[in-house]
C-alpha cells in the first residue's frame, strides 16, 4: 500500500535581513495510514517549520521551498494551487497548534467557526452542520456543548480552548491530524485527557497522526514511530520501543539521559547536553549536533551522515551518525570501570 | 507546622490575596476572587520547596506576594523571624537583597539596551555593594564564571545570547546579592529541553555552594521530584498538600494530588501506554471552606 504521506528531500529556507536561515534540510520520510508519528525536537529543529511548509502555511517571502516534494495521497502538495490546498487543509488534513488564541478568530463564536468549516468541506446543510459541531464539542468533552457553542473563544479557559481547537482539527474527519505542541501550554491533567481523546479518535476513525512535541513522555504513549530532529534534519527515526530502549543518535540518547528519572535522582545529578542549540544562519557542513557531541568523530564535523538502517536494530530504525553509539558507550563504560 | 528543627528562613501564615472583580461603572455585580487563600508553609535555610499546581492555581501569585511585589490582603510573611508583611518600602529594601527572583522568560527580564555585565552589576550598585569600577568588574566576572558564562561576554547585549545563556545572566544577577532565598517562577519552562538539565544542574550547584533556599514554582513535576526537598500542591488558590518530596510521590493523600501525579507522562513506552490517569472532579471533590491542613504522617500535611 502506498503511504498516506511521503516527504521527499524537503528543504526550506527563510531570507531574513540577518541572512538566510536554513530551517529544514533535506528531510525525507513516509507515513502510513493509521500510523502515529511523534516528532521530537527543540526550537530550530525544523519540526514545526517543515509541517507548516508542506501545507503551504509559511509566509513566502521570507520563506522559500528550496527543494522537495510532499506527496499526500499521491498528489504533490507543494505544486498544488492555493485553492486546492485550502480545500485539503481543514478537510483531509486537520491542524492543532499550540496557541489556540492565535488560531481561533476572537470575534466569531465557536459555532460560527465550526459550522463554516464543516459546510466548506462537507455537503451538510446549516442545521446538520450545527448538530455535527455540537457532537464534536461533546467528543472533545466540553461540558454543556449545546449552550457553550454560542460563546466566543475568550469565554473558554485555556484547556477548553485547546479542546475547541482539537474539535476544529478533527471536524471533517481528516485522514491526517497534525498537532504541533498541542498540549504544551496545558496542565498535565488536561494534557492527559486530550491524549486520551486522540487515542479514541485513532481507534474510532483510524486517523493518521503527526504529534510534534519536545516531551519524550508524551510521545512514548501515543506514537508508533518516533522521529528525532535537530538543526533542520532528521537525526534518528524508528519504532518507539527501539528509540527509547536502544537510541543510536547521540542527540536522542542525550535527551533521554537528561530526563529526571529515578536513576538520575539516585545519582544526584542530571546528564546535561553541553553547549547551545545550533545557529541556523550558519548551518554546519557536517552533522549539526557534532559541536555538542562528545562521541563525535572527525568525519562528523566535515560531512553530514546519511540517514540509514541502524546496525543490529529492528528494520526501519534509521540513524544519521558516523559514530557508533553503542560501541562508544561501551568503551566509555570500560574506561570508567 | 514546623517541619525542621532550625528556625525557618521564610514563614508564611494564612496568606491571602483577594480582589474584587467586576462591579465597575457599568454596574455589573462584583464578586470576590480569592487568588490565594489561607496559605501557610515554611522554608528552612538551604531547603528547596517545590510549588506545583495547574495554571491559575495561585502558585505565581504566592511567589509574588511573598516577595511583596503584590500586597497581601491577609496573613503574615516572616523572613528570618522578622515580620515583613506590612514593612514600608524603605525598610523592605534590606530584606529584598536577601530574597531574589528568577522568572520564566529570560528575555523579558533583561534590559535589551544594557550590556549583560551592567545588568548583573546594577543591583550591586543600587545597594552600594561595590565601591570602584574595578571591584565591580571583578565581582561581575566572578559571577559570570559561577553561572557558567565566559566573563568576556560581559560587554555583550542580551540579543546575542541563547535562551539558556540569558537565563544564566538572570541567575547571575539574582545571586549577585548573595540572597538567602531565591524564588524561581517556572525558570526552565521557556528553555529548550537540551538546556533545561543544564539550568537545573546550575541551580543545584549554586544551592550547594552558596547555601541558598529556593521556592521552585514549576509545572514539570518530574523535575520538581528531582530537585526539591519538599513539595506543596496548590488547587484554585488553596494549598491542599505539603510533604517531603518522596512522601508526596509515593503516598499522595489529596485526590487532586493523586490526579496530578497520575497525569505525568512517563518517558517509557511500555509504562506510558498502560498509564491510566485518575480523574479529579473539582465540583464534587473540592476542599470544604473550613478544611484545615492536617498532619497525616510526620511532616505530611493534607487539607481535610
Amino acid at each position: 500500500m502506498a503511504p498516506l504521506l511521503e516527504v521527499r528531500n524537503l528543504t526550506v529556507a527563510f531570507d531574513t535581513p540577518g541572512g538566510t536561515v536554513h530551517a529544514v534540510n533535506d528531510v525525507s520520510y513516509a507515513l502510513n495510514e493509521g500510523e502515529t508519528l511523534g516528532i521530537v525536537g527543540e526550537s530550530g529543529s525544523g519540526k514545526s517549520v517543515h509541517v507548516l511548509a508542506m501545507c503551504g502555511l509559511i509566509p513566502r517571502p521570507p520563506g522559500r521551498i528550496v527543494a522537495g516534494e510532499v506527496l499526500f495521497q499521491g498528489r504533490d502538495l507543494l505544486t498544488l494551487p492555493e485553492r486546492a490546498l485550502r480545500d485539503i487543509r481543514g478537510g483531509q488534513i486537520g491542524f492543532v497548534f499550540q496557541d489556540p488564541m492565535t488560531s481561533l478568530n476572537p470575534v466569531l463564536t465557536v459555532e460560527r467557526q465550526l459550522v463554516e468549516l464543516i459546510r466548506r468541506h462537507t455537503k451538510l446543510d446549516a442545521r446538520a452542520a450545527r448538530a455535527r459541531a455540537i457532537e464534536l464539542l461533546e467528543i472533545v468533552r466540553i461540558p454543556d456543548a449545546a449552550r457553550r457553542i454560542g460563546q466566543y473563544p475568550h469565554q473558554f479557559s485555556g484547556g477548553m480552548r485547546q479542546r475547541v481547537m482539537i474539535a476544529i482539527g478533527v471536524a471533517c474527519r481528516p485522514k491526517l491530524l497534525i498537532a504541533d505542541e498541542a498540549t504544551t501550554a496545558l496542565d498535565v491533567t488536561v494534557q492527559a485527557q486530550i491524549l486520551d481523546m486522540v487515542k479514541d479518535l485513532k481507534r474510532e476513525f483510524g486517523t493518521t497522526v503527526i504529534w510534534i512535541t519536545h516531551d519524550m513522555g508524551v510521545v512514548a504513549g501515543i506514537a508508533d514511530t518516533i522521529q528525532v530532529m535537530y538543526g533542520g534534519r532528521i537525526m534518528e527515526r524508528g519504532p518507539v520501543d527501539a528509540i527509547f530502549a536502544d537510541p543510536r543518535s547521540a542527540y536522542s540518547w542525550g535527551l533521554l539521559q537528561s530526563l529526571p528519572t529515578a536513576e538520575r535522582r539516585a545519582e544526584g545529578r542530571l546528564h546535561q547536553i553541553p553547549g547551545s542549540p545550533p545557529d541556523l544562519y550558519k548551518p554546519a557542513v557536517g552533522d549539526p549536533f557534532a559541536p555538542r557531541n562528545v562521541f563525535a568523530t572527525p568525519r562528523c564535523q566535515l560531512e553530514m551522515p546519511p540517514l540509514r538502517q541502524a546496525e543490529g536494530s529492528v528494520p526501519g530504525h534509521l540513524v544519521a551518525a558516523w559514530y557508533d553509539l553503542p560501541a562508544a558507550l561501551k568503551a566509555r563504560r570500560e574506561t570508567v570501570a | 507546622m514546623s517541619t525542621s528543627p532550625t528556625n525557618p528562613l521564610l514563614s508564611v501564615r494564612n496568606l491571602a490575596k483577594h480582589y474584587t472583580s467586576g462591579g465597575g461603572w457599568l454596574g455589573g455585580a462584583s464578586h470576590l476572587v480569592k487568588a490565594i487563600d489561607d496559605i501557610s508553609f515554611d522554608i528552612a535555610p538551604r531547603e528547596i520547596v517545590g510549588l506545583v499546581g495547574e495554571s491559575g492555581s495561585g502558585k505565581s501569585t504566592t511567589g509574588r506576594v511573598v516577595l511583596r511585589l503584590e500586597e497581601p490582603t491577609g496573613g503574615e510573611i516572616r523572613f528570618d523571624g522578622h515580620d515583613i508583611t506590612t514593612l514600608p518600602a524603605r525598610e523592605l529594601k534590606a530584606f529584598r537583597r536577601q530574597m531574589q527572583v528568577v522568572f520564566q522568560d529570560p528575555y523579558a527580564a533583561l534590559n535589551p539596551r544594557m550590556t549583560v555585565g551592567d545588568f548583573v552589576a546594577e543591583p550591586l550598585i543600587v545597594h552600594g555593594l561595590v565601591s570602584s569600577r574595578s571591584e565591580r568588574s571583578d565581582r561581575v566576572a566572578a559571577l559570570f564564571k559561577q553561572v557558567g558564562l565566559d566573563p568576556r561576554f560581559m560587554t555583550r547585549y542580551p540579543h546575542e545570547f541563547s535562551g539558556g545563556q540569558r537565563q544564566r545572566v538572570n541567575i547571575a544577577r539574582a545571586v549577585a546579592m548573595r540572597p538567602r532565598l531565591i524564588i524561581a517562577d517556572e525558570p526552565i519552562t521557556a528553555l529548550d529541553v537540551s538546556i533545561q538539565a543544564q539550568i537545573i544542574n546550575l541551580f543545584q550547584d549554586l544551592q550547594q555552594e552558596l547555601g541558598m533556599a529556593y521556592l521552585f514554582i514549576a509545572h514539570d513535576l518530574s523535575m520538581v521530584r528531582y530537585l526539591c526537598h519538599r513539595v506543596a500542591v496548590m488547587l484554585r488558590g488553596r494549598l491542599v498538600e505539603i510533604a517531603p518530596t518522596e512522601a508526596i510521590f509515593s503516598d499522595p493523600r489529596h485526590p487532586y494530588t493523586r490526579s496530578l501525579l497520575s497525569a505525568i507522562p512517563i518517558p517509557n513506552p511500555a509504562i506510558e501506554r498502560a498509564r491510566r490517569p485518575l480523574a479529579f472532579d473539582y465540583e464534587t471533590q473540592k476542599p470544604a471552606p473550613d478544611a484545615v491542613l492536617t498532619e497525616v504522617s510526620p511532616g505530611h500535611f493534607v487539607l481535610i
